[in-house]
């Protein structure tokens, strides 16, 4: 018994990258910010680049301390969302040419975000990736970390609660 | 003669980039407390299919509120950063609605200062969310 071939390695990247692209394209507010996000197998990695309007403190200048918070929420609950996302995509459950914003799952609803800072944000490009620490049907709890020129010094870091949507008129 | 305290905030607050991109404005400030308002914007939607407004953009809001309640307040010399933050979301903001935080800079110590916040829209009796923060108290102008 011969097995079938597995799928060509562009196909399963176009597929994974347009479920990513349609799940956070659609979103005014995280391309208000410019956040993007790279993707490596399921990892996702965050990545806000700077930009003048991002300025809290323009006397260092640092990055508002709000923009971190939005940053490390926004890379939150992307992550959970992606991470079901994923499973749907790749079980052939959804078909990823078919997203647009009205079929897209609902995001989780945060319920509580806590961010320490830990340095000032520099005027620079930062990035940040989640870690799902419990993702229950019901709840889900995340941390993520953010961090700028380097990968162990950290500026900032976040946890938070969310509800997870149950299916997607929920 | 020493700085109006509450000029420094007023100032410091217009001279936020990213508040003035938000077209943030300060209703009233003094003796650490603060409130600011935050008018709706489509850039700032988080859920496209209800037009709700993202939760970074309500946390970007109560951490400048926090902020300037910290630097309006008497016993805070000078600027301020914030160390952490924490928000609690009870519900979605109505679509279309000017969000308000009210913030209150309630103990100073020499490093560091706490302050709760609550973000509200025209429903003033439901909190869109709340928040507690600790920021740095800086010691530049003290003796």
């Amino acid at each position: 018994m011969s097995r079938p071939s597995p799928e060509p390695v562009q196909i399963i990247k176009k597929r994974r990258d347009s479920a990513l692209e349609a799940l956070v394209g659609g979103i005014p507010y995280v391309s208000y910010l410019g956040i993007r996000f790279e993707r490596r197998g399921d990892e996702l990695t965050g990545i806000l680049p700077f930009d003048d309007k991002l300025i809290g403190n323009p006397m260092l200048p640092a990055l508002h301390g709000g923009v971190t918070a939005a940053f490390l929420e926004t890379t939150a609950s992307i992550a959970l969302a992606w991470s079901r996302l994923w499973q749907e995509v790749e079980s052939g459950e959804v078909d990823p040419d078919s997203l647009d914003p009205t079929s897209l799952p609902r995001m989780p609803k945060t319920i509580d975000f806590t961010v320490d800072y830990l340095r000032s944000g520099l005027p620079r490009d930062a990035y940040a990736r989640a870690r799902i620490v419990r993702s229950g049907r019901r709840y889900a709890s995340v941390q993520v970390d953010g961090w700028q020129d380097n990968r162990d010094r950290l500026y900032a870091s976040a946890s938070g609660h969310f509800v997870m949507p149950q299916g997607r008129d929920d | 003669m020493a700085h109006d305290p509450q000029d420094i905030a007023r100032h410091f607050m217009e001279a936020i980039p990213h508040a003035r991109d938000l077209n943030m404005a300060i209703l009233e400030i003094g003796e650490g407390r603060c409130t600011i308002e935050m008018p709706y914007d489509e850039k700032l939607i988080g859920d496209p299919r209800s037009g709700v407004v993202h939760g970074g953009a309500v946390s970007a809001l109560m951490d400048t509120c926090s902020g300037a309640a910290v630097m309006c307040h008497p016993d805070n010399p000078a600027g301020t950063a914030t160390l952490d933050l924490r928000i609690d979301y009870m519900r979605p903001a109505t679509p279309g609605q000017t969000i308000r935080a009210e913030a209150e800079c309630y103990h100073v110590t020499r490093s560091v200062a706490f302050v709760r916040a609550r973000a509200l829209d025209d429903d003033r009796d439901r909190p869109v969310a709340t928040a507690t923060g600790a920021f740095i108290v800086e010691q530049g102008k003290r003796p």
